[in-house]
């Protein structure tokens, strides 16, 4: 039986993770705490919007109201990666060769690890970034489509089309697929291999009732998890061709409770499901069995990690109501 | 279907009008008198905002057109980031202020708060405030389609810099704001200078409250306003391009606005009985699907047969919404009354057909 750990925060929790082994879990204040023999909270943002992992090196990377770009380490330890004043960074992203991804208004930045910074401006604002998992490539998500910008040099960039509001972007583990979130309820994705301008190239997903605002890619990405409908919907992505002309999986159906997170298991096809009164299933693919983590709560589950060995999953709410399952228990 | 709120929703004021109209005046304003509320603003540019307030952020106008296939169906994208960055955080601020660019069209402001569910859940637009400075106005409906759309869909209109301008002139403004738009309240004033209980907390969208505290829409079918063509002048303003233009019938007017001829918005005020909600309804909803385009606001309070309440609905583009709002009071009257704000309306049609929804 799961045993849960709690950890009552004040208010929203914007992401959580873990950073070797440790536990974190960012609040939208700009506070990000640990559990690390104990309690522990470093102030790094005034406000803060925007959480990824940067798996290379097992740091946080967080966006702020204050413009500043940080990375916080396993002990806790903040540091300034770039700065822009006044600036909402709502965009972050962890790329290869120690590359940062950062947007504000209509241009993407990339700060290397040399310390230069490369911009892309778009004709529309940037909504989402995201690094190809191979090969220095930044994908920019924005309205009419997502461009795609080889960072080291000047060229063209590549521009995938797709009418309407682009949210965010995702690349899956294999680099063949990249999808979006949509500000209609839906999600929209591309075959990278597939030639330009062939109709085969598009990936239509929709159907669900809300906005897709979490996106998780299953181990080695054959499948793709999503929110934004009352079960967690899990599109397979195995074959060439991904979820087209199949139906997705519909995980942890409930009445009428909407599911607002989803964290995949590092290892195994399963898939842990948050939803807006707080209560956390997981579910394995293979047979939609279900096990209840942990019993609703004060609010809305915001985000969920997994530890990398896949025994412990930590979990984030709106109301700050936050805690680790200890999945053997 | 979103995240459950505990709070209240937080009521969301927008102030439109031209570049130096005084929006930025009004904020100062509303940002440093002692009210004891705290306000978050969004604004295009920090610009001239001289208070020392965290809370103000910088947003860059991001118009969407929904994958609906209607052209009218647009919302701001980057109020919905904002909006939904701010209220992660709810405690900091009582309300929320939305300043546009002076040639900001105000629909897909005020129908991101009907039309994305994410803001619908956590904020209310409370009203659309439009600055005219009384002195450019004329210019300004001239040379842009802006200025008129802003009036047109306010729920308070200040004219301002009323001392550039001679009483007659400011009566003329006042009548050609009147006739772009009979339903909202006007108030004259000189460097923004206004009591903020009229600016801020109108729940001018709020169906409980919209027409109860609208007395120019209770009243404007009972007495013409002398000096404006009023909501039922039937000449048709619109065709300003139109030089076979009704002119000779506005000499029972003491002063006709001038300026009128740059005008090409009109509003229809409807009127009627006990209305047949089995008509009505399939009525609403096709007249907001067909003419949607040209509606750039409606409202309206209906009597249905046999019900005890009020009903009220208001419109914007092809969005409506409509619930009951209070029990009929003894004594009042029991009429069907509505108030479309646009451009191509046929009144005729609209009178007609109106009608036919009679019970």
């Amino acid at each position: 039986m799961p045993t849960v750990a709690p950890l009552d925060l004040e208010g929203h929790v914007v992401g959580v993770a873990f950073l070797k082994g440790i536990p974190f879990f960012a609040e939208a204040t700009g506070a990000i705490h640990r559990l690390d023999h104990g309690h522990k909270t470093t102030e790094v943002h005034e406000g803060l919007l925007s959480l990824v992992v940067d798996e290379a090196n097992d740091t946080l990377l967080t966006g702020g109201e204050d413009g500043k770009v940080m990375r916080t380490a396993a002990d806790g330890t903040a540091t300034l990666v770039a700065e822009a004043p006044r600036k909402w960074i709502a965009q972050v992203a962890a790329g290869p060769q120690g590359a940062v991804g950062y947007a504000y208004g209509k241009t993407t930045h990339v700060r290397l690890a040399d310390g230069t910074t490369k911009e892309f401006t778009e004709e529309r604002t940037v909504e989402g970034v995201a690094f190809a998992p191979k090969g220095l490539r930044v994908a920019a998500a924005r309205y009419n489509g997502v461009s795609m910008h080889w960072v080291a040099t000047a060229g063209q960039p590549i521009d995938l089309d797709w009418k309407g509001a682009h949210t965010g972007v995702t690349f899956s583990p294999d680099g063949r697929f990249l999808v979006t979130t949509m500000q209609e309820n839906a999600l929209h994705g591309w075959k990278l291999d597939a030639k330009p301008g062939a109709e085969a190239r598009h990936m239509r997903m929709t159907g669900y009732p809300a906005k897709v605002k979490s996106l998780s890619w299953s181990a080695k990405g054959k499948w793709l998890a999503s929110s934004g409908a009352p079960a967690a919907i899990v599109w397979p992505f195995q074959g060439k061709d991904g979820p087209m002309g199949k139906a997705p999986l519909e995980l942890g159906t409930r009445a009428d409770i909407m599911v607002t997170s989803v964290s995949c298991h590092p290892a195994e096809d399963i898939v842990a499901i948050g939803y807006q009164d707080g209560m956390i299933l997981a579910a394995r693919f293979a047979d939609s069995k279900e096990v209840l983590l942990r019993r609703p709560g004060k609010g809305a589950v915001t985000a969920m990690a997994w530890s990398k060995d896949g025994r412990q999953l930590a979990f984030g709410s709106a109301e700050g109501d936050c805690g680790v399952v200890d999945i053997a228990g | 279907m979103t995240e459950t709120s505990p709070q209240k929703p937080i009521p969301v004021t927008v102030l439109t009008g031209y570049l130096g109209a005084g929006k930025t005046t009004l904020l100062n304003r509303i940002l440093s008198e002692n009210h004891g509320r705290k306000y978050a603003v969004i604004v295009n540019e920090f610009g001239e905002i001289g208070i020392d307030n965290d809370l103000i952020v910088e947003s860059d106008e991001e118009i969407y057109e929904m994958n609906n296939g209607c052209v009218c169906c647009t919302v701001r994208g980057d109020l919905i980031r904002v909006v939904e960055g701010l209220m992660r955080r709810p405690g900091r601020f009582d309300a929320i202020i939305v300043e546009t660019t002076g040639l900001a069209d105000p629909v897909p402001v005020a129908q991101t708060f009907f039309m994305d569910d994410d803001v619908r859940a956590k904020t209310e637009l409370d009203a659309v405030v439009a600055l005219v400075d009384a002195k450019h106005l004329p210019l300004r409906l001239k040379d842009s389609r802006e200025a008129e759309d802003q009036i047109a869909f306010a729920d308070v209109v200040l004219l301002n810099k009323t001392d550039l301008v001679s009483p007659e002139e400011l009566d003329r403004i006042e009548a050609t704001v009147r006739v772009i738009n009979p339903s909202a309240r006007i108030y004259k004033t000189q460097r923004s200078d206004i009591d903020l209980t009229k600016v801020l907390d109108q729940g001018a969208f709020n169906l409980e409250k919209a027409l109860e505290n609208d007395p120019h829409f209770l009243e404007q079918d009972d007495h013409e306003h002398d000096h404006t063509c009023g909501p039922d002048c039937g000449h048709d303003h619109h065709h300003h391009d139109d030089h076979d233009h009704h002119d000779h019938d506005h000499h029972h007017h003491d002063h006709a606005p001038s300026p009128i001829h740059d005008v090409t918005v009109q509003s229809i005020s409807l009127r009627g009985g006990e209305m047949n909600p089995d008509r009505f309804f399939p009525w609403i909803q096709k007249i907001t699907q067909t003419d949607g385009p040209n509606i750039l606001r409606l409202k309206g309070i209906i009597a249905f047969a046999g019900d005890a309440e009020r009903y009220v609905v208001q419109g914007v583009h092809m969005i409506i919404e409509g619930d009951h709002q209070r029990a009929w009071k003894e004594g009042e009257k029991r009429e069907s009354r509505l108030v479309f704000i646009g451009r191509d309306l046929d009144r005729e049609k609209l009178e007609r057909t109106f009608k036919a929804c009679e019970a």
